[in-house]
């Protein structure tokens, strides 16, 4: 990173208006509202709308009118009647909980070691951050190759050794969540190394040096010193991993859908409303319970983010 | 294992330092398998998969696939309608984030924070929670036909897609473009505008010329998120001709016989731009995931 980039912003008061004139103040007005306009309108209106479309049963014909208004129907439906919801919520969690504990604690891990000086650092970042330029939907089809049931590495590699496994590890819905997960990982250690790297850079060289001098060993100053010290950057890799297993689609979507094993809450907000079936209002209701499980982890960053301009 | 060691320089790596490395290289080996096995797969000819088997040394290795998938997924069309999507997205997004940025980070008024929180947290919902009326909205903006090939402004529109990728992706550019113009000097922006520029001539002339490190960095980032989106496209872009290239995949797949080979040949190309795009510019993807994690 530059110099620039590292020093704290310079703690001075920012321009107030007196210099400018009225002709820039209609300029500042549009720069910062015509943008504000579109974000509003694209995607404020629209989480809005599906919050209140949620206690419809509009099926995407003719006008909304009070005859659609439900109340609560699709979420009592939603909670007691829809067999997915309960498994989909569940993937969700489990995803989140593999992410959390495996693959970002990794991802941790191999910021640690590389935040050293050994030979051959960048070789090792440079592989390891791979795939996360990846699309999804390209891991999806790597992975494939790998956990095919037929032709797929795993299993062939099995059979050559005279194990015919005949696992179907993407189409048994017991297991296939957790091969997916395999291959979300792949991608995720890599982002959050990255992240995690940026963080152990910006910690002040000289706490680590008087954690030495009072001879801490290298364990004791990481766990002791330079964690607490990263505290900011440990908010940002939680915050990205709750969001990047809620956000989770495109893998699930390019192997089956997002069924037999394999809904998220995405998922099935798309295949009800975006399809034959048109339940608009019901996929806007488990939109909503989407939304509302995002806003806890979105909420907690932007109070952070908050104090810490203060 | 231990790690308590200083990198003293000895003749010969101390054994903890061996250890490391054989970890770091078994672990490197087992991330490049899954990427190796589908460039070694995309090299063999079907027919010498079925005979030999997938797990098992080449008879013959050659571009056969690459070349059977170019042609048979029309790849070059499918290139295209990203780069038709991901070069106006890149451009207008950072266009638009350096000024908003620039309106919140170099001037007070009363809602500078409240901006940069609604931007944000845009770029954080996941984009199904807003998929549904988004759909909707996007039907009824209706032009005249002779505006469109549908009748429709954004709906199944080039437009369509590149307008919710820079709504999408503004908050985390103005996010980061703000803490970078916070450490530019005030004094800069002072004397011109003593010199009498006007806000959009400092904004142009002085802020987008000083930011362009943060800008190629974020460039590099924006051009790859865009490149691999999925869901967007999926979901507004009705015509499958029109879909970008990470789509292009599914023509690869028939309903009755899957060539694992073809597809291997189909996924590498398809990865092949980000791959390049992020070797050439390593830094810069860097720097802008880093700028955007600690604040600069």
């Amino acid at each position: 990173m530059d110099s620039a980039t590292t020093d704290i912003a310079l703690a001075r008061q920012p321009r107030r208006f007196s210099l400018i004139t009225r002709k820039d103040k209609l300029v500042l007005a549009l720069m910062l509202g015509l943008p504000i306009a579109f974000d509003l309108v694209l995607i404020w209106v629209p989480t809005l709308a599906s919050v209140l479309l949620s206690f419809t049963n509009w099926r995407g014909v003719g006008p909304i009118t009070a005859h659609n208004l439900i109340g609560f129907r699709n979420y009592k439906f939603l909670f007691t009647g829809y067999i997915y919801f309960w498994p989909a919520l569940e993937h969700n969690l489990i995803w989140l909980g593999f992410f959390l504990l495996i693959a970002t604690p990794l991802g941790i891990l191999m910021a640690v070691l590389l935040d050293r000086e050994i030979r051959g650092s960048r070789i090792y970042q440079t592989v390891f951050f791979l795939p996360v330029v990846l699309s999804l939907a390209v891991v999806g089809f790597i992975w494939t190759l790998q956990f095919s049931p037929s032709d797929g590495f795993i299993n062939s590699a099995f059979a050559l050794t005279g194990h015919n496994l005949g696992v179907d590890w993407l189409g048994n819905p017991k297991i296939n969540l957790w091969a997916v997960l395999v291959a979300a990982s792949w991608r995720q250690v890599g982002y959050i190394m990255i992240l995690y790297l940026a963080g152990l850079k910006s910690v002040d060289p000289t706490l680590r040096e008087a954690a030495a001098i009072d001879g801490a060993n290298a364990t004791q100053t990481f766990l002791r010193v330079v964690f607490p010290a990263m505290a900011p950057i440990n908010v940002v890799i939680v915050v990205v991993t709750i969001i990047e297993s809620l956000r989770a689609f495109d893998i699930a979507y390019i192997i089956n859908h997002g069924t037999n094993g394999l809904e998220l809450l995405s998922t099935l907000i798309t295949n009800n409303s975006i399809s034959e079936a048109n339940l608009i209002g019901f996929g806007s209701a488990i939109a909503t319970v989407l939304l509302v499980i995002s806003l806890v982890p979105i909420i907690f960053y932007l109070t952070r983010v908050s104090l810490e301009s203060r | 294992m231990s790690v308590a060691v200083q990198p003293a320089r000895r003749r010969g790596l101390p054994p903890s330092r061996i250890g490391l490395h054989t970890f770091l290289i078994a672990m490197c080996a087992l991330w490049l398998f899954p990427l190796l096995w589908a460039v070694y797969t995309s090299l063999r000819p079907i027919s010498d998969t079925i005979r030999h088997g997938f797990v098992s040394l080449p008879g013959t290795l050659n571009f056969d696939n690459y070349v059977n998938a170019w042609n048979q997924a029309e790849l070059p069309h499918y290139y295209l309608n990203t780069l038709i999507v991901s070069i106006p997205g890149v451009i207008l997004t950072l266009l638009v984030a350096s000024m908003v940025a620039f309106g919140v980070s170099r001037f007070t008024w009363k809602f500078n924070l409240s901006v940069l929180l609604m931007f944000t947290a845009g770029n954080l919902l996941p984009p199904q929670v807003i998929i549904v009326p988004l759909y909707w909205m996007y039907q009824w903006i209706h032009v005249p036909l002779g505006v469109s090939d549908n009748g429709l402004l954004l709906y199944d529109q080039f437009l369509g897609i590149i307008l919710i990728h820079v709504v999408f992706q503004l908050g985390f550019s103005i996010f980061v473009l703000s803490s970078y113009m916070r450490t530019l000097s005030q004094e800069i922006i002072d004397s011109a505008l003593v010199d009498g520029a006007s806000v959009f001539r400092i904004w142009w002339n002085v802020i987008v010329p000083l930011c362009r490190p943060a800008l190629a960095a974020l460039a590099t980032l924006l051009f790859t998120w865009i490149y691999n989106d999925f869901f967007w496209a999926l979901v507004l872009m009705e015509s499958g001709a029109k879909r970008p290239i990470t789509s292009a995949l599914n023509n690869l797949k028939s309903e009755f016989f899957i060539n694992n080979n073809l597809l291997a040949a189909g996924a590498v190309l398809v990865a092949i731009p980000t791959v390049l795009v992020f070797i050439a510019l390593q830094r810069q993807f860097i720097r802008g995931l880093t700028l955007g994690a600690t604040k600069g």
